[in-house]
Order: C-alpha cells, then sequence, then structure tokens
C-alpha cells in the first residue's frame, strides 16, 4: 500500500507515492532523485546521511518519509545559491582541505550549518561536539573543525 | 605563437607544479555531486542481498530456498550448487588460498555467505533472506589464535586436501637466529612482552559493492566497483569467469574511502557477477554496515611474542616470534614472496647488531583477511611491536625514551642502510627529525607539568615512537602479487591545445589523485594543472598497473607520471630544435618552454610545440606525430618515509578515561608535491590511530560471535576524541625515486597507535607500576590495568 506525501526539498515541491516503511533517505535518492545524501550505516551513527527537517539535523536513514510530508528539507544539493554561488561553508571546506574522499561531506556539512545556524560563533569544543554525529574516516576533522571556524571568524 | 610574457604565472595560491593547490575534485564533493558506487543506477537493475551464517562454525544440513523464491519480486536465489555448476563455488584468494564463494557443506566464519538473493528491489531482496530455511549442525569454533594448533583443535579447513591441522602457512623467518642469540648473550639488559595487535577494521565510511552489467549478445561484462586495484581485480574475474580481459570492463568512480578495505574481491561480487551471467540483466549488490564489519577484510589480529635487549646504553637486539591469525580462508593482502608481508622491518630505525624473526599463520572460525589498514603490509604491526619494546627497554634501563632512541638511529651517514632483516633504507637523518618533534612538542616543559600533575594526583603521560616505514612496492624481481608485477602504468597525452590527459593505474578512494597527479605533470611540462585531466579507475582508458595501497601512488605510480611526463618533455626538444632551427643540445628547460641557451628570449613554448606535433609542418627526421608517450614504471627499491611522533594523553584516575590531549606529528616523507594534501593525510591516518589505540576492536565470544557488528559496538574517532593534530616536517629526498617523494598515506597510522599506547603507560607506570598494555585502550581496560588485573583483548 502506497500513500501519497509532498515532500518540500530545497524549496521545491516533491509529490510521491511511497510505502509506509520507506526512510526519507531512500525516498530523496530514488524518488526525489537527490543522491547528494549518503548511506554509511543505516543506523543513525554515521551522519552521512543529514539534512535538514525544518531546520533541524536529522538523520535521514531512521526517518520514515511520511514524516517528512509538508515539512521543510535542505539536503546538500540546497546549500549553494540559486544562482550557484557556494554557501560559505562549502567554500571554507575546499578551502581549508575539510573533504577527502567526500562520502561524509554532505552530511558535515548539513551539521555546519544547522549548528551555524543556531550559534554564529561557535567555540573549537561547540564545533567537536556538534560535529561528533559525523564520522569522517579521511580527514582526522582538522580541516573540517578550521572550516567551519573560519566561517565563524567571517561573521 | 606564444611569447615568454605569456608563461603561466605561478602563485601560491595557484601552483603550477607543487604546491598547496586546493583540490580539483572537491568541487563535485563540496556540492554533494560525487558519484559513488550506490549513485549509480541502469536500466532494468535488480538488486542482490545476501543470507549469511549466524553460526562460526556449522555443518550445513540443508538449504531450502522454496519461500523465498515464491516472493513475488525475487527471481532468483543461488546457493553453493548452483555456483558448482558454474564453476564458481570457490574463488581464488590473492595469498593462493581458495575462499567459499557461498557455503555448500560447512560454514567457517559467522558472517559467511550463505546464498544470494536476487530481487527487483534491495528492500524485497532482503526481505527474502528471512524466508530461506537453512538447517545447521554446530562445531566446536577456534576463535583464538594461540588454540588453533592444539591438538584436539576441530578442522577448519577439511576442504583442503592434505589439511590436517589449522596451520595456515608454515614457520617463515628473517634474519640471523644465531647472530642474535650472540647479542643476547652479551647483552647488559633484555626485556620481553608479549603484545597483541588485536584485529581491527578500516570501516571506510561507504561500504563495499558492486554492480556488474553482462551482456548476452556481445558477450561483454561491465562492471562498477569501488576498488582499489581495478586491473589486478579484472585479471581475477578473468580467470575465475572465463572470460577474456578484454570483455571484462571495470569503472571504479567515486570511491568514500578504501583503507585497504576494497582491496580484495568478496564473494559478494563473484555472486552479482554470476547472477549477472545468468539473468542477463545489471545486478546491484551493496553490503550493509554489518556485513562490512563481519565479513570483509579485518587487520592485524597479530599474537606477538618480543625480547629486546641492549648493551652499554644502546638498543642491540631483537627476537620476535609471531602468530598470525588469517581466519576461515587466508586472504591476507601481500607480495607473494613475503607470506609475513613486510613484517621483518620490525628492527625499526635502529642500528641493531643482529635480529631474528619468526611468524606462522593459523586459521580460526573468524572473518578472513588481514588486509593493509593504511599499512605497506603488516608494518603497522611491527611498528607498533618495535616502539613498543623500545618504550619497555627504556623503563628497565631507567633511561629516557628519546635518549634511547637518539643512541640507537642509524645515522645519516649509514644510508643507504642495510637492516639486520634485510631492507636496504635509502635516506634518512632520524634525530634532526626526532629534534624537530621535541622542539614543537616542548618535550622538557612536558616533562616538568608531568611531574607537577603528579604531585597533584593527576595522571599524565607523554609517548614517543619514531617509525621507519617501506612503501611504494615494489621492484619486480622481488614483488608480485598473484604472479602480477607491482609495477604502475602512465599514459600522457599532450593535446594540440596544449592542454593534456594523463591516465594512470592507481586509483584514489579519496587521496586526491586528480590533484596531486595533474601537479606532478605540470611540475614537469610547465602545463597549469586546470588544464591537466588525470583519468584513473576505468581499466577500458587507463594502462595496467597495480593499484593504490601501501602507500603506492605516489612511490610508485607519481613516479610512472613523472617519468612519462620526462619523455614528452623530451620528445618537445627535438621538435622544439626543429621548429627553432637549431640542435637539441643547444636548448635549455624552464618550466614550460626550451629556449635557446645563450638567447633565452628565443624559445618555443610546449603549447606551441604541440601544435607543431599535431600541425603540417615538418617533424623531425623520422619522428613520428603526436606529442605523448607511454611508460609502465618498476621502482628500484622501497621509499621509506619515517617520522618522529609525540603523544600527550590524560588519564582520568577515577573514570581510567583516556584523552588524548595533544599530537605532535613530524614526518619526513622525502619532496611534498601539494602539502595540504599531506597534512589531510596525515591528519586523517592520525585520527585512525587513535581509534585503533583507544576505541577499534573486532572482539569474538567463545562460540565466535562477533562483538562489533555497527558503529555503536565497533567505535571509530568523533572530532571530540581528535586534538588540534600539531604537524612538523623535515625533507630528506628519496635519492632513486624521480621526484624525491617517498609516500606518506600510511605513516601517521603506523606511527600513532604506539606513541599512544606509550603515552598511556608512560602516564600510570610510576603510580600504578602498569608496564603493558595491550590496545585499544578502552576505560575498562585501562582500569583494569591500574588495579592489577590487566585483560587481553580477547
Amino acid at each position: 500500500m502506497r500513500y501519497d506525501a509532498t515532500l518540500k526539498v530545497n524549496g521545491r515541491a516533491y509529490p510521491v507515492a511511497i510505502e509506509p516503511g520507506r526512510n526519507l533517505l531512500s525516498v530523496l535518492r530514488s524518488e526525489v532523485g537527490l543522491t547528494g545524501a549518503k548511506e554509511g550505516c543505516d543506523d543513525s551513527e554515521c551522519g552521512a546521511c543529514m539534512v535538514l527537517l525544518d531546520g533541524q539535523p536529522v538523520n535521514s536513514c531512521s526517518y520514515l518519509a511520511l514524516q517528512a510530508d509538508g515539512r521543510e528539507i535542505v539536503t546538500i544539493e540546497g546549500l549553494a545559491g540559486e544562482d550557484g554561488d557556494l554557501h560559505p561553508l562549502q567554500q571554507a571546506f575546499l578551502d581549508q582541505g575539510g573533504v577527502q574522499c567526500g562520502f561524509c561531506t554532505p552530511g558535515m556539512l548539513i551539521s555546519a550549518k544547522a549548528l551555524l545556524d543556531r550559534n554564529p560563533s561557535p567555540d573549537e569544543d561547540e564545533i567537536r561536539l556538534a560535529l561528533s554525529g559525523n564520522l569522517c574516516r579521511c580527514t582526522g576533522y582538522s580541516g573540517i573543525v578550521r572550516a567551519v571556524q573560519a566561517v565563524a571568524e567571517q561573521r | 605563437m606564444a611569447t615568454i610574457e605569456n608563461l603561466p604565472s605561478p602563485s601560491a595560491e595557484r601552483p603550477i607544479g607543487f604546491g598547496r593547490l586546493k583540490r580539483k575534485e572537491d568541487a563535485r564533493f563540496i556540492r554533494g555531486q560525487g558519484t559513488y558506487l550506490d549513485d549509480i543506477r541502469l536500466p532494468g537493475m535488480v538488486h542482490g542481498a545476501i543470507l549469511r551464517s549466524p553460526y562460526a562454525h556449522a555443518r550445513v544440513v540443508s538449504i531450502d530456498t522454496s519461500r523465498a523464491l515464491a516472493h513475488p519480486n525475487v527471481a532468483a536465489v543461488v546457493t553453493a550448487k548452483d555456483l558448482e555448476t558454474l564453476g564458481l563455488a570457490w574463488m581464488p584468494t590473492i595469498s593462493y588460498d581458495t575462499q567459499a564463494v557461498l557455503a555448500g557443506d560447512k560454514v567457517r566464519f559467522q558472517g559467511q555467505e550463505v546464498a544470494f538473493v536476487i530481487a527487483t528491489d534491495e528492500y524485497s531482496a532482503n526481505d527474502a533472506l528471512q524466508l530461506i530455511d537453512v538447517e545447521y549442525e554446530p562445531l566446536p569454533a577456534i576463535v583464538n589464535a594461540r588454540k588453533a594448533l592444539d591438538p584436539d583443535a576441530p578442522l577448519i579447513r577439511d576442504d583442503k586436501a592434505g589439511q590436517h591441522d589449522n596451520l595456515a602457512s608454515p614457520t617463515w623467518e628473517a634474519g640471523d637466529e644465531e647472530a642474535t642469540n650472540r647479542a643476547f648473550a652479551e647483552a647488559d639488559t633484555v626485556v620481553s612482552r608479549d603484545i597483541i595487535y588485536p584485529r581491527c577494521h578500516p570501516a571506510p565510511l561507504e561500504t563495499c559493492g558492486i554492480i556488474a552489467d553482462f551482456n548476452p549478445q556481445t558477450g561483454q561484462l561491465n562492471i562498477w566497483n569501488g576498488n582499489q586495484a581495478p586491473h589486478a581485480h579484472r585479471t581475477v574475474y578473468a580467470h575465475v569467469a572465463g572470460l577474456a580481459e578484454h570483455m571484462i570492463r571495470i569503472r571504479c568512480s567515486d570511491i568514500g574511502g578504501g583503507f585497504g578495505n576494497k582491496v580484495p574481491v568478496y564473494p559478494g561480487y563473484v555472486c552479482a557477477i554470476a547472477g549477472s551471467i545468468v539473468a542477463g540483466v545489471p545486478v546491484k549488490w551493496i553490503e550493509n554496515r554489518t556485513e562490512n564489519l563481519v565479513s570483509t577484510g579485518f587487520a592485524r589480529d597479530y599474537v606477538m611474542r618480543a625480547e629486546m635487549c641492549s648493551k652499554d646504553g644502546k638498543i642491540t637486539g631483537l627476537r620476535v616470534d609471531v602468530i598470525a591469525d588469517h581466519g576461515a580462508f587466508d586472504s591476507t593482502a601481500q607480495p607473494t614472496k613475503f607470506p609475513a608481508g613486510f613484517f621483518h622491518i620490525v628492527c625499526g630505525s635502529y642500528d641493531l647488531q643482529a635480529s631474528h624473526v619468526k611468524v606462522k599463520a593459523v586459521y580460526t572460525n573468524k572473518a578472513p583477511g588481514g588486509v593493509a589498514y593504511r599499512c605497506s603490509f603488516r608494518i603497522t604491526e611491527a611498528v607498533y611491536l618495535v616502539e613498543r619494546m623500545v618504550d619497555a627497554l627504556a623503563l628497565k634501563m631507567k633511561a629516557d625514551p628519546i635518549d634511547l632512541r637518539m643512541r640507537s638511529f642509524i645515522a645519516p651517514g649509514q644510508f643507504p642502510y642495510e637492516t639486520t632483516t634485510g631492507w636496504t633504507y635509502d635516506s634518512g637523518n632520524y634525530a634532526e627529525t626526532m629534534k624537530v618533534a621535541m622542539d614543537i612538542a616542548g618535550y622538557d616543559d612536558l616533562r616538568r607539568e608531568q611531574r607537577e600533575k603528579r604531585e597533584r594526583g593527576e595522571l599524565m603521560g607523554i609517548g614517543v615512537a619514531f617509525f621507519t616505514e617501506g612503501v611504494g612496492a615494489g621492484p619486480r624481481k622481488h614483488m608480485d602479487i598473484l604472479g602480477l608485477a607491482m609495477n604502475d602504468g602512465a599514459d600522457l597525452r599532450v593535446h594540440p591545445s596544449g592542454k593534456a590527459v594523463v591516465s594512470i593505474s592507481a586509483q584514489t578512494q579519496g587521496q586526491g589523485h586528480e590533484t596531486t597527479f595533474a601537479q606532478i605533470v605540470a611540475e614537469e611540462l610547465g602545463i597549469p594543472p586546470e588544464d591537466i585531466e588525470v583519468r584513473q579507475g576505468d581499466t577500458d582508458k587507463s594502462p595496467y598497473g597495480l593499484g593504490t595501497y601501501g602507500s603506492r601512488s605516489t612511490p610508485v605510480s607519481g613516479a610512472a607520471v613523472a617519468v612519462v611526463s620526462r619523455k614528452v618533455r623530451d620528445k618537445a626538444r627535438l621538435i622544439a630544435a626543429t621548429m627553432l632551427e637549431t640542435r637539441p643540445e643547444d636548448l635549455a628547460w624552464e618550466k614550460g618552454r626550451w629556449y635557446v641557451k645563450g638567447d633565452p628570449e628565443k624559445g618555443a613554448m610546449i603549447e606551441d610545440i604541440a601544435v607543431r606535433a599535431y600541425g603540417g609542418e615538418p617533424m623531425p627526421e623520422g619522428m613520428e606525430g603526436g606529442l605523448d608517450a607511454q611508460v609502465i614504471y618498476d621502482p628500484p627499491n622501497l621509499t621509506y618515509p619515517y617520522g618522529a611522533y609525540i603523544a600527550v594523553v590524560d588519564v582520568d584516575p577515577d573514570t581510567a578515561q583516556v584523552t588524548v590531549r595533544r599530537f605532535i606529528a613530524v614526518d619526513d616523507c622525502g619532496v611534498r608535491i601539494n602539502p595540504m594534501i599531506v597534512d589531510g593525510q596525515i591528519h586523517g591516518g592520525l585520527a585512525e590511530g587513535i581509534g585503533i589505540a583507544l576505541m577499534e576492536l573486532l572482539s569474538f565470544d567463545a562460540e565466535g560471535n562477533c562483538l562489533n557488528s555497527s558503529f555503536m559496538d565497533y567505535l571509530i574517532p568523533t572530532a571530540l576524541e581528535c586534538p588540534d593534530f600539531e604537524l612538523g616536517e623535515t625533507v630528506t629526498p628519496c635519492p632513486h625515486h624521480p621526484l624525491g617523494a617517498k609516500g606518506v598515506g600510511e605513516s601517521p597510522n603506523v606511527g600513532s597507535p604506539p606513541a599512544i599506547v606509550n603515552a598511556v603507560i608512560d602516564a600510570l607506570y610510576e603510580t600504578h607500576g602498569v608496564d603493558h598494555i595491550d590496545m585499544p585502550c578502552t576505560p575498562a581496560r585501562v582500569w583494569a590495568a591500574m588495579q592489577g588485573r590487566p585483560e587481553p583483548p580477547q
């Protein structure tokens, strides 16, 4: 049995018909066609699937898609401006060496944005705590933390 | 024609050649536009899922697939019986052993592959796994390597003719036993330790998977698969599936980390290929996190006994006896002639009188491996052992651990230095690098702070490790994998526009090959890196070579790219001589152009030479048109990067929680092509080292149940466990590498665990008498050690 829902992703409405057991991540990736959010664990442990739901970061692998019906979803694809201008965090990740394999990057950027949206000038401990739900196996977090610091300092 | 004024102007932001160039690949990654395996969808694609054994050791009495086949979305259920008819029930491992693709009469580890379901979607495929009825008859399991050779141990590999015990490989030795006995007889101090390097897992954030697409009309097999060695994989598939190599094409696209885990061929890959050949449609199989942790290539699992001795204040001898746990099938990654990998580099950075190393391997009812987790074939185990032993010796001698190392280092004048186990180290100035680390750390101040803290009852430790790695395997006269020489190729084509494409056989998993290899061409030819495309990971579009692991990329593939660039430059010189109506020997090179010696204004830029090479005007006598070249690079030796690491830890006296407060890493990896990428490699490896030292462990209960099957139990460090790493560098070029580079990716993972464990012991020895602890230094284990009840890892 499929249910109709409307997912509002990055400011655009996507009507979908989905089974109740489907998680938000799989629907974003399959039906909506936005593959930026990744599955690293399917268990809310790695953060690679992080999206913003009404401004709050959630692990979309562990969130039922139907629960997101009508709510505002932001994925990595919605971070840059409509004209393609990078979000300051994206530019800072590039400048500070915050990216290696790129698999954790979408979720990491989403968590960093959520942090700066609620606390524009976090200290290093607050940044590390806010990113502690996002695992990265490549960077040792140094470039990532410095990127968030750099954006916070610009503000 | 371009003029000298038009030479591209380099800057720190935009180097034409070596420097802190921002990574070319990041533009897509920061937008979420990387293309990883699961982002690829092919028309008509179906999905695979694997039923795995709940038992570590059991007879398979029966498998009934009828209920699963009745599922409306299930197309097929494959078992060992089906694979037998295709000759695919068993596959070769990279260590000349065999591994069951799907279990036939017996399962030999928990998580072993038993059946492969193909369905229209991944939900249905996974639902159908529950509908397969397997009857098992459990057998006693062996999970402890020390008990694997007991006379009453159950025989694990009864499939192998002539196998009567659980020995996976006979004892392998290096060094000189008699000379070592003499060194110990003459020594004034001797220490011994039982040291375990426990089983851990590379756990890349993207798990393993494959899309296999066999076209029955053409006989072409297309494979998408994130792996570290696409050409070697293709050769294995050609042998296993009986297809010609040119009918197989592997494409890797973007890979979400590898760290050794994506070197082997896994049963799921063979199942997907077999499924696509039989069904004639694309089959995608992607493992979940639990499958990744419990069944794919683990690392380490070395049970080691070591003795080290000194005379007159200097380390003189080392004796090591190892049992290697390879799990149920021996699929360790190492060159053929080195059954214990490069473990015999265990004499480290020290000018020893003698050493002797023995390694034997056993089968256990655990997942097969072990792969080199960010490691050049067991060097991580070797460095951990020797650096722990040096600290143990320093404790007994009541010597400062840095002083003992300084007294025992190989001196700069001794290079090239032949170790007592047969390695020829290329270059080094170890004491200088150690001093840089001490300066950054403020070593004397740290010792003072430690004394003050002890008086207040606080537990602070300072740990040191000095490693020498051998990376960039390797010379074809010594090294091969499955008979394939460990060489790498590079093809370089400069187009008429002056822009270039370089194709390489290495394969990035996040290391930044698109940037680094473009910078090498830029350095050699003066073409801006943004005008150089790096092609990799497509077996139809890249030269043959063995791929990226063992820090091979820069030492082997990077050398190939430098050499091929120089071949192009040499050809360009001959063309330039024709253009400038002079002799080639009258020309000199500056980055980007050949010019006439004595008349530097008169020259030809590489882009103009390219135009000429493809144009209608005459070429030099006898020369073919075009501006391109290719090479297969055979390294004359490994390269030997090294480094001095200092860890500062705090141990909570009440909870035994270890916090890495500071970590100082001074690496000498020779010439650095992109220092930003090098720093990033070091940061990442240090984080993994913190994980291994403090958190990461694959453990098993007595029945062989794996106790760490998710990131809730297999802990990898978050941003909270990692300090802001403090890096330094010295530069000692590699004398035989065309760029003087040595490779760096694995160094931090190799060097950091012993530094951290040495720091933990340093924090606890004086106050609690702790002179040994095995990794990971979890609060429970450290607490037990503080109470005088040290526990082994399993």
